[in-house]
């Protein structure tokens, strides 16, 4: 048996029903492995379509260890490129995001490049090649793009391989991310917020992931911070009768108590992906909620505005590096860095034709919640460390993912958790699964 | 506010007893600022803020204000009251390690000293050293205050703080004002 599928098999054994190796967050080499079976494989999320409105419009990010470039093209469409001039290798885009024009330009020997990757001009190219193999006929010469990219309502992807199922196939019921996040907007669509967010990690992604949609851990990381927005928020009722909701979306973590959080339920689907419900109470009959949902109303008609309103959803996760959180309109994408650091781009939307007001919302929670100086997630980034200095440890091997083990409903190719039991860890041993499958396949 | 031509204030010329009197006062300001945030008085540093004021620190160095746009920090009292709050409880977990700070202001330029409405824009630079667990990180940038004279003093109607790497990845995060 070659020694690659023996690895496979072995990486596929690190991972029970019930509980995981812990070197699946420790190991370097499996970490490598995890780039290549993984995150270069699978669709990726690059960005929204929105963050590149003009021909030449760029922005760079990374596809597992892959430095990419999203870059509109000439006729208009999304390419994705490997930040890479043919010639010597030297990255095309050295900024993070720009403009390139018609076309971009190597710093190093001027070779120039259409922005849907071909070759455009090397200086002297016929004295300098003729009679070499390097020419115009030569694929080689153009910048590689990526296999395959797709979007969804707006939402780029990008896979590195050229088989596997197509993006609508790969999301699944998971779309819905999308479709609540587009729906919510009178015109159907959203618009990106410039700029990012990014905030470094010091933990395995899968940590990240985990964290996500783990509706045990609210109530004891975040009691500070909702204690303190509820005492806050108290004070501002006292004294002016009403307290913006921002107080609300904070305080939640106190005064929904950790028995409450089993009322949320999950639902878990193959790939990894998963659906947290719950909808934090986004819905109050206040002036500003009220005319949003007459706007609605004018471009949907009643009874599909109250089907788009009453979307019950809290948080999707698309594996394996995509957390969106639809009636917020904010995403984080995951960019592993390496097997204990992890970066994340956090973006937020703008609902278009919807009132000033509810974008106010989004960038309430935006602002309090995911910018660099969040109250919240503070804590969550505490706990990732700790989690990672932990499981180096030889104090024991397997991570326990028992919590309502064995009482999960499984139908349709999904599995849910029970009623009642919203806290139940089928979300990890849902992404282990995923996991074991993607890396068991040599 | 990178690009900013040279204020007025720091243009040179003859300083007259007031203009000197006002620079020393709005210096002493700016490091009671820097002591009470370096002795953790989080509630006699809010407390240098008027009413109405604002802690703000923009996202992108661009940005004129910080209503309706993304901010790193953009806080009132009550938002203030609630880091404050958090900070303070036993259970904040990223600030049950030990940690400290240290700032130091300088370049202090009194851009706008309007005696009629009592405002004063003042201009000028920090450093902060963070110590936290194991680690050092370092902070600098600008800061801009709008000041009012009040019965009390001076009084922060608007704290601006530009990162000079706001736009940079943030390794862990920040927790309270700098």
């Amino acid at each position: 048996m070659p020694d690659e599928r023996l690895e496979a098999r072995r990486m596929a054994g690190l991972v029970e029903p019930d509980r995981v190796h812990r070197s699946v967050y420790s190991d370097p080499a499996i970490f490598d492995l995890e780039m290549e079976r993984i995150f270069e494989r699978v669709w990726i999320y690059c960005g929204h379509e929105s963050q590149v409105k003009k021909p030449g419009d760029y922005y760079t990010m990374q596809v597992g260890r892959q430095p990419m470039i999203m870059v509109r093209g000439a006729d208009g469409t999304i390419n994705v490129l490997y930040n890479r001039c043919p010639h010597r290798g030297t990255m095309l885009a050295g900024d993070r995001y720009g403009s390139t024009g018609e076309f971009f330009r190597c710093s190093y020997h001027a070779w120039t490049f259409h922005t849907d990757g071909r070759l455009r001009t090397i200086p002297m190219m016929e004295s300098g090649y003729d009679g070499t193999r390097w020419n115009r006929e030569n694929p080689d010469c153009n910048v590689k793009k990526a296999a395959r990219v797709e979007s969804y309502r707006g939402f780029v992807f990008a896979s590195l391989a050229a088989d596997g199922p197509t993006l609508a196939e790969y999301l699944g019921p998971a779309r819905i991310a999308f479709d609540d996040m587009c729906n919510r907007a009178p015109d159907g669509e959203v618009e990106i917020v410039p700029n990012c967010f990014r905030v470094i990690q010091n933990s395995n992604w899968k940590i990240f992931l985990e964290n996500q949609l783990d509706a045990l851990h609210p109530s004891v990381t975040h009691q500070s911070t909702g204690r303190a927005a509820h005492e806050v928020e108290k004070d501002i009722e006292r004294a002016t009768g009403h307290a913006p909701l921002s107080y609300h979306m904070l305080s939640a973590f106190a005064t929904v108590t950790i028995d409450k959080w089993d009322n949320f339920q999950t639902l878990n689907y193959p790939h990894g992906h998963c659906i947290l419900t719950g909808y934090m109470g986004l819905r109050p009959q206040d002036p500003d909620t009220l005319e949003y949902e007459r706007t609605l109303t004018a471009a949907y008609g009643e009874a599909r505005k109250d089907e788009i309103l009453s979307t019950n959803i809290h948080h999707v996760l698309i594996y394996p590096g995509l957390s969106v959180q639809s009636p917020l309109q904010q995403l984080r994408a995951v960019r592993p860095l390496g097997v204990d650091r992890t970066l994340t781009e956090i973006w937020h939307f703008r609902l278009k034709g919807a009132p000033e007001p509810i974008y106010r919302r989004a960038l309430a929670y935006y602002n309090l919640v995911n910018s660099p100086s969040t109250l919240v997630n503070a804590d969550d980034l505490e706990n990732f460390w700790k989690c990672q200095q932990g499981l180096t440890a030889n104090g024991g091997d397997w991570v326990s993912f028992h919590r309502h083990y064995g009482r999960d409903i499984a139908h349709d190719g999904m599995v849910e958790t029970g009623p009642g039991m919203g806290t139940s860890e089928a979300p990890m041993r849902n992404q282990m699964k995923a996991w074991a499958e993607f890396m068991g396949r040599a | 506010m990178s690009g900013a031509r040279p204020p007025e204030g720091a243009r040179g010329g003859p300083m007259d007893a007031g203009r000197l009197e006002t620079q020393h006062e709005v210096e002493q300001f700016l490091y009671l600022q820097a002591e009470l945030l370096d002795g953790k008085q989080w509630q006699e540093y809010i407390d240098l803020f008027t009413e109405d004021g604002h802690y703000w620190m923009p996202a992108l160095p661009e940005q004129t204000t910080g209503e309706g746009v993304p901010s790193i920090f953009y806080e009132d009292r009550n938002l203030m009251s609630v880091r404050m709050r958090r900070i303070k409880h036993p259970d904040a977990w990223s600030q049950r390690p030990l940690w400290g700070t240290n700032h130091v202001v300088g370049n202090v330029i009194v851009e706008k000293d309007d005696a009629g409405t009592g405002e004063l824009v003042v201009r000028s630079r920090f450093h902060m050293m963070e110590f936290r667990r194991e680690a050092s990180r370092h902070f600098a940038g600008s800061y801009v205050h709008h000041l009012v004279r009040t019965a009390d003093g001076l009084r922060i109607r608007l704290q601006r703080v530009d990162l000079v790497n706001a736009q940079g990845p943030f390794e862990y995060v920040l927790q309270v004002w700098v």
